[in-house]
C-alpha cells in the first residue's frame, strides 16, 4: 500500500475519518479492523463511536473534539504504532436461504439476464463465502463482499414499492438480505428465515465487520421450521 | 400519564438519539431542533437528555390525568390549556383533567413539549427516540397513554426562561463546515453551492431534506458507501442537494460536499417546504 494511506480528514466538528484507497478488498479490510481496535482500546474511556465502511474508518466524538489537528496527530501515531493489536476471531456463519420460486421473485430475471440456469444460479450463490463489510443502509443489513461476477446485475428499473424482510438480493456486485420490509431495486432470488436485527439484545446483530458468510439452501420445510423458532444461526471460528 | 386523544399527523416521542449503534446500521434519530428541544428542557430544570414530544405539522390533543409542569418551545402551534391560549417558553402548571391542544405551524416546523423529568416510555438501546424497525411505534397514535413522573417523586427545580431567539426561526443562512469530499468539486460548483439560495422541496422529513434546485455538476470518479451523519449534505448524480437529518441511514454513497454544524441542523430543522435557505461557511 502506497505510503501516503491512509489519509486523515475532519468530518464536521465532532468526526474524523480515516480513509484508505478506493478498493473493495478484504485485505484492506483486514487493515482497516485491525486499526480499528487499536482505536477501540485507546478510545475506551472516552465516549467514542468506532465505525468501518470498504475503505474508510470514522470516529464520531460523542462529545465533540477539543483540538482536531493534535487528535489528527493521535491517530496517526496510532496508526504507526500498532500496538494493542489483539487477535481478531473472525468467524462463519451459516446462513439458510430458501431459493423457491415464491420467494425468488426475480431468479427468471436473474437467469435470462446472466444466462445461467436457476440451479447454476442457486449454485454460484450458495458457493462463496462473503466478506462482512460493515452495516448500514438499514438496521441489521450487511455489506457482503464476493458475489461471482457472473451474478452481477443492474438494480430493478422500477424499485418495489415493498421487499419483504429476509428477502435475499443482488444488485451490482453486491449480495445482501433486507432485514426488514423496506422499498429497494434489488433483483430478489430467495428468502432468508433467520432474524438480522434484534433491537430487544444486547448485540442486535449476530455477526460483526470481517466475519464471513455462506449461504446454505434449505428448503419450505426447512424454512418454515426455522422460521417458528428463534433461530441463531451456526457458524465455524476461523 | 398523558393520553393522546389525538395524535396528529407525526408526533414522535425524541430525546437525543442513539449514540453508539451505528455499527449496526441504527440511525442516531433525536430531536431534530436540538436549540428548541434544549430550551423546553433547561426551562423545567430537566437534563437536556430529556425525553420530549415532537410536534410536526400539528392537529394534537393531549389529555393529562396528574399533576405537572410543562414547557413549550419550537414553532408557534397557537397552543390552548382548556381553550384558552398558553403562553410559550416559559413554565405552565397542568392539573388533572387538563387538555392540551396545538393547531397549525404559524411560523416555522416543530413544536417540542417538554414535561417535569421528561417522558419515562420505553427504552430501547439507550434511548426513547422512536424509529421505525427499532421502537414498536414509529410516531404517536390516538389512544396511547405516555407515562410521566408525580410530582411527589421528584424535586422540581425551575430553570428561569431563556432568550428566545428570533433568527434561529426567521434568518435564512445555514452555517456548514466543508464536507470530506468538498475538495473534490470545482471552483464554480462550489462557489454555486455557497452562494445560491436553496428552496426546501416538498420531499422533507426526518430522514433529509431535499432541495428543489440543482447545480450544473461534473461527476467526479465513483466513491464507496462512506459515513454519513445528521448534516451531511450529499450531492446526487444529478446535482441534486440532500441534507441528511436526524433519522438519516448511517453510510451513503454520494459525495459528502458540506457538514453541517449542530447549530445549522437546529436552525434548518425548523424551515417549511418552499422556505429558502442559504449554506454559509463558518
Amino acid at each position: 500500500m502506497k505510503s501516503e494511506y491512509p489519509i486523515f480528514k475532519p468530518f464536521g466538528s465532532a468526526a474524523l475519518i480515516v480513509e484508505w484507497p478506493t478498493k473493495i478488498n478484504p485485505i484492506v479490510l483486514d487493515t482497516i479492523l485491525d486499526y480499528k481496535n487499536v482505536l477501540q482500546a485507546y478510545y475506551h474511556k472516552v465516549e467514542v463511536e468506532i465505525i468501518n465502511t470498504y475503505n474508510s474508518i470514522t470516529i464520531l466524538y460523542h462529545n465533540g473534539i477539543e483540538d482536531i489537528y493534535n487528535e489528527i496527530l493521535v491517530l496517526k501515531s496510532l496508526q504507526l504504532s500498532k500496538r494493542d493489536l489483539k487477535v481478531r476471531r473472525k468467524k462463519r456463519w451459516f446462513i439458510p436461504v430458501c431459493y423457491e420460486s415464491e420467494f425468488g421473485l426475480d431468479l427468471e430475471e436473474v437467469s435470462s439476464n446472466s444466462g445461467c440456469s436457476i440451479h447454476e444460479i442457486i449454485s454460484m450463490h450458495t458457493d462463496p463465502s462473503y466478506t462482512v463489510y460493515f452495516m448500514g443502509f438499514m438496521p441489521g443489513f450487511m455489506y457482503l463482499g464476493g458475489l461471482n461476477p457472473r451474478l452481477h446485475i443492474a438494480r430493478k428499473d422500477q424499485p418495489r414499492l415493498r421487499v419483504e424482510k429476509g428477502a435475499v438480493g443482488i444488485a451490482g456486485a453486491q449480495t445482501g438480505i433486507y432485514p426488514a420490509a423496506s422499498p429497494g431495486g434489488w433483483q430478489i432470488i430467495g428468502s432468508c428465515p433467520v432474524n438480522l436485527f434484534d433491537p430487544s439484545v444486547k448485540e442486535p446483530c449476530f455477526a460483526s465487520s470481517g466475519d464471513q458468510v455462506k449461504f446454505v439452501q434449505v428448503s419450505m420445510e426447512e424454512y418454515g421450521a426455522i422460521c417458528e423458532r428463534s433461530y441463531v444461526p451456526e457458524f465455524e471460528l476461523l | 400519564m398523558i393520553i393522546v386523544n389525538k395524535p396528529g399527523f407525526y408526533t414522535t416521542i425524541q430525546d437525543l438519539g442513539r449514540f453508539g449503534y451505528r455499527r449496526f446500521g441504527v440511525p442516531v434519530s433525536g430531536v431534530m431542533d436540538e436549540f428548541s428541544a434544549a430550551m423546553a428542557n433547561a426551562i423545567l430544570g430537566n437534563k437536556p437528555e430529556d425525553a420530549v414530544l415532537e410536534i410536526a405539522l400539528g392537529n394534537v390533543e393531549l389529555l393529562f390525568d396528574i399533576q405537572t409542569v410543562i414547557c413549550i418551545s419550537g414553532a408557534n402551534f397557537s397552543p390552548t390549556l382548556n381553550g384558552r391560549g398558553v403562553s410559550m417558553n416559559s413554565p405552565v402548571g397542568i392539573h388533572p383533567g387538563d387538555v392540551l391542544r396545538f393547531k397549525f405551524p404559524r411560523n416555522a416546523a416543530l413544536g417540542y413539549l417538554a414535561v417535569a423529568g421528561g417522558i419515562q416510555t420505553e427504552i430501547v438501546m439507550r434511548s426513547r427516540s422512536l424509529l421505525r424497525g427499532v421502537t414498536k411505534f414509529a410516531c404517536l397514535a390516538g389512544g396511547m397513554r405516555l407515562p410521566i413522573r408525580s410530582l411527589s417523586e421528584m424535586k422540581l427545580v425551575l430553570g428561569g426562561l431563556k432568550e428566545v431567539d428570533d433568527a434561529h426561526f426567521n434568518a435564512s443562512e445555514i452555517s456548514v463546515m466543508p464536507g470530506p469530499e468538498f475538495d473534490h468539486l470545482r471552483t464554480l460548483e462550489k462557489s454555486a453551492i455557497l452562494t445560491r439560495f436553496f428552496t426546501l422541496s416538498r420531499d422533507c422529513n426526518r430522514i433529509g431534506f431535499r432541495m428543489a434546485e440543482t447545480i450544473a455538476y461534473v461527476k467526479p470518479s465513483p466513491m464507496l458507501t462512506g459515513a454519513v451523519m445528521p448534516g451531511t449534505v450529499q450531492l446526487t448524480p444529478s446535482g441534486g442537494l440532500i441534507v441528511l437529518m436526524k433519522d438519516c441511514q448511517v453510510t451513503g454513497g454520494y459525495p459528502r460536499v458540506l457538514q453541517l454544524t449542530p447549530s445549522g441542523i437546529s436552525r434548518l430543522a425548523q424551515k417549511r417546504p418552499g422556505d429558502k435557505i442559504r449554506f454559509k461557511l463558518v
